[in-house]
């Protein structure tokens, strides 16, 4: 079997789904048409230009601009994750603990797959060290920022308790560790969610995506268990990384809770 | 140095932060300074700078160690400071004592006129005053050398709040040094060995006619 190839009249006729949504929006007064409308827009010239940007490295295949471009891909991640919590850090910390963590992970995890399981050779190949940096970003930066915005915002919702344990004494990990571990369950909640649905409720999209270009499903199984080890090694280390960093960020030479590193919160 | 000073259980020094103070003040073994003044002024500032909750500079020596000299946590387990509305980190009240505490805890509910069983129940189902007279009874028990309370009466009636001064007046006969903020200057007469008024930030001794109250 082969991959049947899309001409942009097919997108196009898919695109009406588009209009049908933000016709929907004008009727039931969602106020959502134009961000439909924009967020496709983007979606489409976002992917259009990265497949030209991945053609060209393909071609090139030059690890200077490989690595390149996966740097700018993790510090965009790590300006996502340090937008996306509710409670953020004043000045450049949340952009600091959100690189630290998203690149940490990444490089972590795509390392170990490209010199265990996948082997390329040579082993930076980039047509599998991009598109493994890419879909182990999207899971990364999710698990950091929820993460992220579940330490930040517990405990700055907790102080009076967090608190109450200093003032008795307790040392300032002794206090925050509670929600430290509740940050990183949160951070892991979507991969096991995501796991536990694979191939029940859900089709994996690398699955489903390779299994329409023509590959033979059980590769493409394999290749999504594959990914999926990948993504929860990445998460568990990005949720952790998130968490213990935002803790202690939140603390001084004192041991004391310091919330006023966080922005005032608006309305 | 004045006598004041060499018996100081607790002496502050040039205590400040960009909010309120620099604040200087002993407290003698067995002494209660009253600290009246109105909302805002700095009086809950003040006494979370001095257990080092809040960033904060200068110097607090407890019996002549200084706390640059100990940890925080080890300092905050001698200086014990209990704020208005105290946190509880867990669903049951029991939790919040450790298992050594617990008969002393149920001792010290029942002379609070607390109800027998109040240790087994929820944080949640308790009304703003045993609350109040729970976190007390927390602090009590760490039978610290220096406590600093701040309103600890506040959500009691007369007779709630006389059993937590009983309370009080027995530990400070026993040498312990108190820092007591009220609302209530009856409750500072009574008990303060020292009055003062917080105002803007900056601590001044109470007139000695008794009127340095609130208002």
């Amino acid at each position: 079997m082969n991959a049947i190839s899309l001409t942009p009249q097919d997108l196009a006729i898919a695109s009406s789904l588009i209009l049908f949504d933000a016709a929907l929006s004008l009727v039931l007064h969602l106020r959502l048409h134009w961000k439909i409308i924009i967020a496709s827009a983007r979606m489409v010239g976002q992917l259009v230009l990265i497949g030209f940007v991945l053609k060209w490295i393909f071609a090139i295949n030059n690890p200077a601009v490989t690595l390149g471009l996966i740097v700018l891909m993790v510090l965009i991640a790590a300006r996502e994750t340090a937008a996306r919590p509710e409670r953020r850090f004043k000045g450049q910390t949340g952009l600091g603990i959100g690189a630290a963590s998203v690149a940490s992970a990444t490089l972590v995890t795509a390392l170990f797959a490209l010199t265990t399981a996948l082997r390329p050779h040579p082993w930076y190949d980039p047509h599998y060290a991009v598109p493994l940096a890419g879909i182990l970003l999207g899971n990364i930066l999710n698990a950091t920022s929820l993460s992220l915005d579940a330490f930040l915002g517990s405990i700055a919702r907790e102080k009076p308790a967090v608190e109450a344990r200093l003032t008795l004494g307790a040392t300032y990990w002794q206090a925050a560790t509670p929600f430290v571990r509740d940050a990183i369950r949160r951070g892991l909640v979507p991969i096991i969610n995501q796991m536990s649905a694979a191939g029940v409720v859900t089709l994996p999209g690398i699955m489903t995506g390779q299994i329409l270009a023509g590959l033979d499903p059980l590769e493409a199984v394999k290749y999504q268990i594959l990914l999926m080890f990948l993504l929860a090694g990445g998460s568990g280390l990005a949720a952790a990384g998130a968490a213990y960093l935002a803790a202690w960020r939140l603390t001084d030479e004192r041991q004391r809770l310091r919330l006023d590193r966080l922005q005032a919160r608006k309305g | 140095m004045t006598d004041e000073t060499t018996t100081a259980a607790l002496r502050i020094q040039g205590l400040k932060s960009a909010l309120a103070g620099p604040f200087d003040l002993n407290v003698a073994h067995g002494g209660c300074i009253g600290i009246t003044g109105q909302s805002g002024s700095g009086k809950s500032l003040f006494l979370r700078m001095i257990c080092d909750l809040d960033p904060n500079e200068g110097e607090v020596w407890l019996d002549g160690v200084a706390r640059s000299t100990m940890t925080s946590p080890a300092w905050r387990r001698q200086v014990v400071y209990v704020p208005a509305e105290s946190g509880w980190w867990d669903d049951h009240i029991l939790a919040h004592f450790p298992n050594d505490q617990r008969d002393a805890a149920r001792a010290m509910a029942t002379r609070l006129g607390l109800p027998d069983d109040i240790l087994g129940g929820l944080v949640s189902r308790l009304s703003t005053g045993e609350r109040q007279r729970m976190a007390l009874i927390r602090a009590f028990l760490m039978n610290a050398p220096v406590l600093l309370l701040d309103e600890p009466t506040s959500a009691l009636d007369g007779d709630g709040a006389a059993r937590i001064e009983a309370i009080l007046s027995e530990r400070l006969a026993a040498g312990m040094a108190l820092v007591l903020v009220t609302h209530d200057p009856a409750q500072a007469r009574r008990m303060a060995t020292q009055r003062y008024v917080m105002a803007a930030g900056k601590l001044t001794a109470a007139p000695k006619d008794g009127s340095g109250a609130a208002s």
